[in-house]
């Protein structure tokens, strides 16, 4: 049972990650009907904000202190950050070692940016064209991307540590009476489900709750019916871009502590999104929310030693195998609507 | 000539010659001139072009013929490098049991995946044979450890049975061959500084080659290929007027699998080992760019396509900054710098983002792919002579644009 649950908890940061890649997924299809190749790309491009910040943050100057020297018996050369010398030792550590929090604050402007300009500069040009050119052309783009990162970056993973209050882990076990350390859950996954869950939350909230969010889900009904309105639905959709592109980037940078990010992290991502939304039903917010938690959980499931000595290498196929079956016998996915992408 | 009209027959031994003369033409530079890096003219290469333009054939028949944008070709690729490696384990070294394996295998393979997946169209089609690609992928990486080998991947060993050819007692490795003639043998021609290699692998893949591309001209002729351009344009309409277009989509897919199976087949005949990065979904996505760079539908294009992003492959990515000191070193001191600096994130390492980028302006500006562009340079030179002729082209309506070839 303990296992179980612990699985279950496993499986939750994962499926936040893919649900919020999903979500971003899906808003750019519902708003736009773009199938968007490059959101993978998004997601490692704020993993990589959050990289950023935390180098920017940590340029230091060098001094030369003489009362004390190094090995070689020079003076030794004592490297302090610029956040240190100008708020004092102890804020200025905080302030580094809050580095990936941080990178929300950072991270939000420069994805919006970022998606107004690919929404703009290239995707406008691609609403008329086949779905087979949108995921061509946005693939291409993804490579590009990536290979913008790894020149800048390298190829290499680079470790981004998160606050340092949030290392260890929570013994989740004690508190539901199970043995102690049965069910221990690293603290920074549970922030990144809460995390998760808030940014979800605060995305359904902005699209039911305000007169913008109101007009967007009539803009994703019946487009030309709101044109005709004489809104100019278009600029709305372009600020949908920015959203999801901002989703997207909020779910890398938080995930950075979880996995080091490199530049193709995007790339593996990207393909599981997919088949979340698929799964999920093209179109659908809540089936992409739903399918992106249920993938994950699975396959933290089926990553068990009892599930595996049963089927062997399930962990490897499960999501896939459950892709294939949904697609099968649920044609429109878990929650899909009537219409969308059925030719 | 062989079915085909006069058209055809000219294009085909166009074809035919360009690909016997390939050691020549990809040597023009002498050896040791500034050039030389350019050149592509050895087996390696060229066995790439033969053997990834056999797989981009393949998968045109299915995606520019009846639009179906398979992300998972790659998986048929893999089975059949696996299938060929171990023909040459178990059976013997000659090449055509482990080809003729690798494509039969690959075909039941397609026929499997393609049943299923071809039960939907468009973006969903396209996540199903992902799903199935990374499937084996995820598979071969795995629990099939014992067909597979892993990640090591799957090799020749020196005690492995051969059948056919016998015990092995020369203490190395038997080599793969073609009736005793080994694939890896060549022979080297010096003429005027150019080195011109003939390998045995090669022309074996160029024949093989051809021969699919005989097959596939053919497919694009006929019936069978009209109705696969008929499910392109409008499958709906073909419902309607009562015919079950399953068959022809199902058959264009196991073809273009086995096409796949046969280029991996081939890939293992020119090195005995397969390993499953060969099925990861980034090397279908390769096809993909192949054919879309080269020209989805056309007959030609997948081979170019093929060829062009090979040759980026293999040549451009070895252009480092030594090499772009020596370009630019006309240049004063200071602007070369700032060249070199400017040229380098594109070349070597970066070639990827050269392909990245050259392949979305293919994707906006040039949706038929580089023969696309061919062909609008050719028209604009037809059309400045067309418009010398007549001064009065209000008299002479434009011609309808030709249908790609």
């Amino acid at each position: 049972m303990d296992a179980i649950l612990l699985q279950i908890l496993n499986g939750l940061d994962k499926g936040s990650a893919y649900a919020l890649i999903a979500l971003g997924l899906t808003l750019i299809f519902g708003t736009l009907g773009v199938v968007n190749f490059a959101h993978g790309a998004l997601f490692m491009i704020g993993a990589f904000c959050a990289v950023t910040l935390q180098r920017i943050l940590s340029l230091s100057f060098e001094t030369i202190d003489e009362s004390r020297t190094d090995f070689l018996g020079n003076p030794l050369k004592v490297e302090t950050p610029y956040v240190e010398a100008w708020f004092g030792p102890d804020v200025g550590m905080a302030i580094i070692d809050w580095s990936v929090p941080l990178a929300i604050f950072f991270a939000i402007p420069v994805m919006i940016t970022i998606g107004f300009i690919m929404e703009r500069g290239l995707i406008k040009h691609f609403y008329k064209r086949p779905h087979a050119d949108q995921i061509l052309v946005t693939f291409g783009l993804a490579i590009v991307l990536q290979e913008i990162v790894k020149y800048f970056f390298g190829a290499n993973p680079i470790p981004t540590p998160a606050p340092d209050v949030f290392r260890g882990s929570f013994d989740f076990g004690v508190l539901l009476g199970f043995d102690p350390y049965a069910i221990a859950y690293p603290y920074w996954r549970l922030v990144y489900f809460f995390f998760s869950v808030t940014i979800i939350g605060a995305v359904f909230a902005f699209l039911q709750f305000t007169t913008f969010g109101m007009v967007v889900r009539a803009g994703m009904a019946d487009r030309e019916t709101v044109g005709l309105l004489g809104i100019n639905i278009d600029r709305r959709f372009t600020i949908m871009f920015g959203i999801a592109a901002a989703v997207a980037g909020l779910a890398g940078v938080m995930y950075a502590p979880i996995n080091s990010p490199n530049y193709h992290m995007g790339m593996d991502f990207l393909v599981l999104s997919f088949v979340v939304v698929v799964v999920g039903g093209m179109g659908s917010l809540p089936g992409a929310v739903l399918a992106g938690f249920m993938l994950g959980i699975l396959e933290s499931i089926s990553s068990m030693n009892e599930v595996k000595a049963i089927f062997p290498g399930i962990d490897q196929i499960i999501i896939y195998l459950v892709a294939i079956l949904i697609l099968l016998t649920r044609p429109r996915g878990l929650m899909g609507r009537k219409g969308v992408m059925e030719d | 000539m062989l079915g085909l009209n006069k058209k055809d027959t000219k294009f085909l031994l166009i074809v035919v010659a360009l690909t016997m003369f390939t050691p020549i033409i990809l040597q023009p530079f002498a050896e040791g001139t500034g050039l030389a890096q350019f050149n592509a003219g050895y087996p390696d290469l060229m066995q790439r072009f033969a053997i990834f333009g056999i797989f981009a054939i393949g998968f045109n028949i299915l995606f520019g013929l009846t639009g179906y944008l398979s992300f998972g070709h790659a998986a048929f690729l893999g089975v059949g490098s696996y299938s060929a490696v171990w023909m040459f384990k178990l059976l013997s070294m000659n090449v055509i049991p482990g080809i003729l394996l690798a494509v039969a295998t690959s075909g039941v393979f397609a026929l499997l995946i393609g049943y299923v997946s071809l039960r939907r169209s468009g973006i969903y089609f396209s996540i199903l044979t992902l799903a199935f690609a990374q499937m084996s992928f995820n598979l071969a990486y795995s629990v099939l450890t014992p067909i597979t080998n892993g990640e090591t991947g799957l090799q020749l060993a020196l005690d492995d049975p051969r059948i056919l050819d016998g015990v092995n007692n020369s203490g190395s490795l038997p080599v793969t061959n073609i009736f005793g003639l080994a694939m890896n043998s060549s022979t080297q021609i010096e003429v005027l500084g150019r080195v011109w290699t003939f390998n045995v692998g090669y022309y074996f893949c160029a024949i093989i080659a051809i021969l699919a591309f005989y097959l596939s001209l053919r497919i694009f002729r006929s019936p069978f290929g009209m109705m696969l351009r008929a499910v392109k344009s409008n499958q709906q309409r073909m419902n309607y007027t009562g015919l079950n277009s399953r068959p022809y989509t199902l058959a264009a897919f196991v073809i273009s699998g086995m096409y796949a199976g046969l280029a991996g087949g081939l890939l293992a005949s020119m090195d005995p080992l397969a390993g499953a990065e060969r099925m990861q979904w980034t090397a279908s996505g390769e096809v993909v760019l192949m054919t879309i760079l080269g020209g989805a539908g056309t007959l030609m294009g997948p081979v170019l396509g093929a060829g062009f992003i090979k040759y980026f492959e293999n040549i451009f990515s070895k252009i480092n900054d030594t090499v772009l000191h020596g370009w630019f070193s006309f240049m004063p001191d200071g602007l070369e710098d700032l060249l070199v600096v400017l040229v380098h994130p594109f070349v070597g390492k970066g070639w990827h983002l050269t392909l990245g980028i050259l392949f979305m302006l293919v994707v906006v500006f040039l949706p038929g792919g580089l023969i696309e562009g061919g062909q609008r340079i050719a028209a604009l030179f037809k059309r400045k002579r067309s418009d010398d002729d007549n001064l009065d082209p209000e008299h002479h309506p434009k011609q309808t644009p030709h249908v790609a070839e």
